[in-house]
């Protein structure tokens, strides 16, 4: 055990937060707690633990809430920076409920953040820096006017380089945005390749949203024809082309020449892509194009190869003559000497579809040029707080999202508590589920049997008359933590095509649910979920308009799995 | 918490390995860590890794590897100030961290360990309440005495005994022998500030920023109440004014947890009883607001002939330090671009050294007086390349040395200033 003072205090403290039934009688809990928080005789390593413990603790109402969170306040401005972590990861798990007290811990800790940034040790720095990222997920303007301290410099080691050109591409704002991009143009040049590169990214991320100025640099940096600068530069605008319709004509304008200077195949890749999509607005175009085919035996990768022809086909489709003649010679290359299975497979595809006809070609190739609404998608990925607070001073940040998903699938299920997304609050203006969730909810079992029409509206009358003339069908106990949030609930079964037709307001007791559903065959199912005030058990009762035990049971099993969906995030 | 704990030299050799939790499976976990820290990715931290359920955490200390691994999701920070402090508390112990150091004193790292840490858990890390426990005394290389001192001759001729201390005084162990407490009533003040400074190729600085540390080595016997007075003119935040001038402004100033701040406000002292050993008593911030000039200035002439490949640089680096102090150790690093092949020099005073490293060129100057003016000419061959050279130079330098003694005979209080350069970067 950590030594938190005496003997006592320690056995207090475990009885406290383990037995529900201490946790019940609400002013010896709170004088154990505040017990806890006044012990100053504590170092900096039982303040940290004690701080851990206090995150099971759930606040009974909204004063106590804040009286904890005064008496932390001097915690906040500990010099160990374990502590004052710990006590912000506290503090916005307790204030979940209150955005702004967030908002304020966040500024709080602003000072503290940016003094590990620059720390001496160089781990506390990378470390730091991850949570930094992390912050700006949900509050991209919170370090905008630091944007100074993390510009990199020559003796730091790499992958601290990388995190802080992440940071700088992630807190841009109108502000700073000249001095930054002059920063980060600064850095293209660097002597190490990776961190040029990472640097010329991190431009093409800033371009999404000030594209005039990231194509003046982009365009300015292919004029130093360096190798693994040209390659990345032409990646970069391979996407931009992608998300920013509107720098298309400069992409165009810039590409000439490139080809010389691009060697390897992601670089090769791209300028193939964007001579094929963007062909009839690039002159030498067909001339680029025909120089790749005829070193195409030489060609090592399949991948540029597999581009080629595609490229090759869709500028032929937009002009023609000039691209007749080796249009055919690299169709015949590939179906006739290609030794690569996949590349022949296409070229033979595309034979083929030639030979169906024109017009069937250009409906199968000629794709949109330009998707913009990707982008705005992307961006609304600003998350609130309340899903990454529990992993708020964590190995989290520090290893990333995605790294810590193949972590955490390696160490197995029982470690799955907080590696899920948790949406516990979503924002207020309503926006769609996020992905994972989604996609679990729509992974149903196949029913077979069942398919659940959308658009399906009942009136109410409708519902309690058809409700009160049935009889139930089947009920059902689902175990049930804590509050329901009838905004997800009813999101959520629309996904599935399930329609809410009335709901208690949360935290209401008992709280009742009234759904209604119908499938293919016109078969009704309504469903009336119920809640108890002791919150451990929701009851489904569900009645069936046509006596069907199959699609039945597959309605339950949808049922079940939203509810489950639901349920678990909340866990 | 914490499973094992092991320390590596700067080659992977473990001089000391803890095992708190018995679940290493039976595997060597300090080469498991080694091979991966030396085959990890060029993009991936190496702070913190994982492998097969176990995530090791490390930090570098004096080419040491001290790492600690953990099976549970915890707090980084609070694991990577444990590493720190336990770095600090074996230098405390041993005289100073290194592998000799650690080598020699391998029981007492072990006993450290053992208190520090129980079954994992951190129990204490306070000087204090180990020195209950710790029975065993460190070995030291050879007994330092301050008569030694006659013979070294520091900053000039005028050296008396006791006015001077080498730069190693303080690196001896603070808890040792406990029979010669007489000899050890010392004090160590160093006050280190680092400086981080961005200047752009038209001379505007466009960054600027100091961390600065009040770092207290106290060999007194713990409980003695010790009181370290600032500048009345000390100044916090940009809007507080005191005393009559400019006054010497830090823009934010945090203190450990054991300064007692009640007479901070009025009379700018700080009250503390400091345990033996050592301690940051206060950090502070500033940036971009210097009250005085930059240390140094360069003035860079480059001529690069295509035609032959013939790259002249011309450079005059001005130091703007007062007169009394100087710069020791300054070294400019100018990277260069690939394929440059040789290198003909003229230094402005032969103490001066220049050669080629990897991709740059190093000029060093070991001292550097203030108010004074050096200037070198370099001319390089580099055979048909495109491409200018990348950013300008950057100097690295220890500045203003200076130790001197304050206060009378017993106890002896020794103060020293040191600011040295994260990253004084200079564009061209």
């Amino acid at each position: 055990m950590p030594y938190l003072g005496s003997e006592d205090v320690v056995k207090e403290l475990k009885k406290a937060l383990c037995n529900p039934h201490i946790q019940a009688d609400r002013l010896r809990y709170r004088s154990v707690i505040q017990r806890v928080i006044r012990m100053s005789k504590l170092d900096q390593w039982g303040q940290a633990e004690v701080l851990n413990f206090l995150l099971r603790y759930q606040p009974r109402s909204e004063e106590e809430l804040f009286d904890i969170l005064n008496l932390l306040d001097s915690f906040l401005k500990s010099s160990s920076p374990g502590v004052v972590m710990g006590a912000t990861k506290l503090f916005l798990i307790l204030a979940k409920k209150f955005p702004h007290v967030q908002t304020d811990v966040l500024m709080q800790v602003k000072g503290p953040l940016l003094a590990a940034c620059s720390s001496e040790s160089r781990e506390l720095c990378f470390a730091a820096l991850c949570h930094v990222r992390q912050i700006l997920h949900s509050l991209p303007g919170h370090f905008s006017s630091h944007y100074k301290k993390f510009f990199c410099s020559y003796s730091e080691p790499h992958y601290i380089k990388l995190q802080k050109v992440e940071v700088l591409c992630e807190l841009v704002n109108d502000e700073n945005v000249q001095q930054v991009l002059e920063e980060l143009r600064g850095y293209c040049t660097d002597v190490s390749a990776d961190f040029a590169q990472a640097a010329i990214l991190a431009i093409g991320g800033i371009a999404r949203t000030y594209t005039d100025q990231c194509m003046q640099i982009l365009t300015e940096l292919l004029g130093l024809r360096q190798e693994h600068i040209t390659t990345v530069v032409v990646q970069t605008f391979r996407d931009l082309a992608w998300l920013c319709p509107q720098c298309t004509e400069a992409v165009c304008q810039a590409l000439p020449g490139c080809e010389e200077n691009i060697q390897d195949s992601e670089g090769k890749q791209a300028l193939i892509w964007l001579l094929g999509v963007h062909g009839k607005r690039i002159p030498n175009a067909p001339y680029v194009l025909e120089d790749f085919i005829e070193n195409v035996k030489s060609e090592t990768f399949p991948a540029v190869k597999m581009e080629l022809l595609t490229a090759v086909l869709r500028l032929f489709l937009s002009r023609p003559a000039e691209c007749q003649d080796m249009l055919g010679r690299l169709l015949h290359y590939c179906i006739e000497e290609e030794k690569d299975m996949a590349v022949r497979d296409r070229g033979l595809f595309y034979y083929r579809l030639l030979l169906a006809g024109i017009s069937e070609a250009k409906q199968i190739l000629c794709s949109p040029e330009s998707d913009p609404s990707l982008r705005l998608l992307e961006d609304q990925a600003e998350r609130p707080v309340n899903s990454w607070a529990l992993d708020f001073n964590t190995l989290v940040p520090v290893y990333g999202k995605a790294r810590w998903a193949t972590i955490a699938k390696c160490q197995g299920v029982e470690h799955h508590g907080p590696e899920l997304p948790n949406t516990a609050a979503f924002p207020t203006s309503g926006s769609l589920i996020p992905e994972e969730n989604k996609e679990r909810v729509q992974e149903l079992p196949d029913s077979g049997a069942l398919m659940l029409i959308p658009n399906h509206q009942l009136t109410a009358e409708c519902f309690e008359k058809t409700w009160l003339s049935l009889k139930v069908a089947h009920q059902q106990v689902f175990p049930w933590q804590g509050a329901v949030h009838p905004d997800t609930l009813q999101m959520a079964l629309q996904v599935v095509n399930i329609q809410t037709i009335a709901m208690s307001r949360a935290g209401t007791q008992p709280w009742k649910a009234y759904l209604s559903a119908q499938d293919d065959t016109g078969c009704l199912f309504l469903t009336e979920l119920l809640l108890e005030p002791a919150n451990l058990q929701m009851q489904i009762s569900v009645k069936q308009s046509e006596a069907r035990t199959e699609t039945l049971k597959s309605f339950i099993s949808v049922l079940e799995t939203v509810i489950g969906t639901i349920g678990d995030i909340k866990s | 918490m914490i499973s094992q704990f092991f320390i590596l030299s700067s080659k992977g050799d473990p001089l000391i390995y803890k095992d708190f939790r018995g679940d290493s499976g039976g595997r060597d976990v300090a080469e498991l860590f080694y091979r991966k820290l030396t085959g990890l990715p060029g993009d991936e931290s190496p702070v913190v890794m994982h492998h097969d359920d176990r995530h090791f955490i490390h930090i570098r200390h004096s080419g040491l590897y001290l790492v600690a691994t953990t099976s549970e999701n915890i707090s980084p920070f609070s694991l990577l100030e444990l590493l720190s402090r336990l770095a600090t508390l074996l230098g405390d112990y041993c005289g100073s961290l290194g592998e000799a150091t650690i080598s020699r004193n391998v029981a007492l790292v072990y006993e450290l360990l053992d208190e520090v840490l129980d079954y994992g858990y951190v129990q204490t890390t306070s000087t204090e309440v180990l020195r209950n426990f710790i029975q065993t005394e460190a070995v030291v290389s050879k007994p330092f005495s301050l008569f030694d001192l006659s013979s070294v001759g520091l900053f000039g001729a005028e050296t008396q005994q006791s006015k001077v201390a080498p730069s190693s005084a303080a690196s001896r162990p603070v808890l040792s022998s406990r029979s010669d407490q007489s000899q050890k009533n010392e004090v160590f003040l160093d006050v280190v500030e680092r400086l981080s400074v961005l200047i752009a190729s038209n001379g505007s600085l466009l960054k600027v920023d100091v961390q600065g540390e009040i770092r207290l080595k106290s060999f007194l016997p713990s409980g003695s109440e010790m009181r370290i007075g600032l500048t009345e003119e000390f100044c916090v935040g940009k809007s507080e004014l005191r005393g009559y001038g400019p006054g010497i402004r830090v823009d934010e100033v945090s203190f450990h947890s054991s300064v007692y701040l009640d007479e901070f406000e009025s009379h700018r002292i700080l009250r503390l009883q400091p345990p033996q050993g050592e301690l940051t008593v206060m950090r502070y911030q500033l940036s971009d607001d210097l009250p005085s000039p930059l240390p140094f200035r360069l003035f860079p002439s480059v001529q690069w002939d295509r035609g032959s490949g013939r790259l002249q640089v011309y450079l005059k680096l001005r130091c703007d330090l007062p007169p009394k102090s100087q710069a020791l150790n300054v070294r400019l690093h100018l990277p260069l671009p690939r394929g440059v092949v040789s290198l003909s020099q003229e230094l402005s005073s032969p103490e001066q050294k220049a050669e080629l490293g990897e991709g740059a060129l190093h000029w060093d100057l070991p001292r550097v007086q203030g108010g004074s003016q050096l200037s070198g000419l370099f001319q390089m061959d580099v055979p048909g390349l495109p491409g200018p050279p990348g950013q300008g130079p950057s100097a690295s330098a220890p500045l203003g040395l200076a130790f001197r003694p304050c206060g009378n005979a017993n106890p002896h209080k020794w103060v020293r200033h040191l600011s040295h350069s994260d990253a004084y970067v200079i564009r061209i």
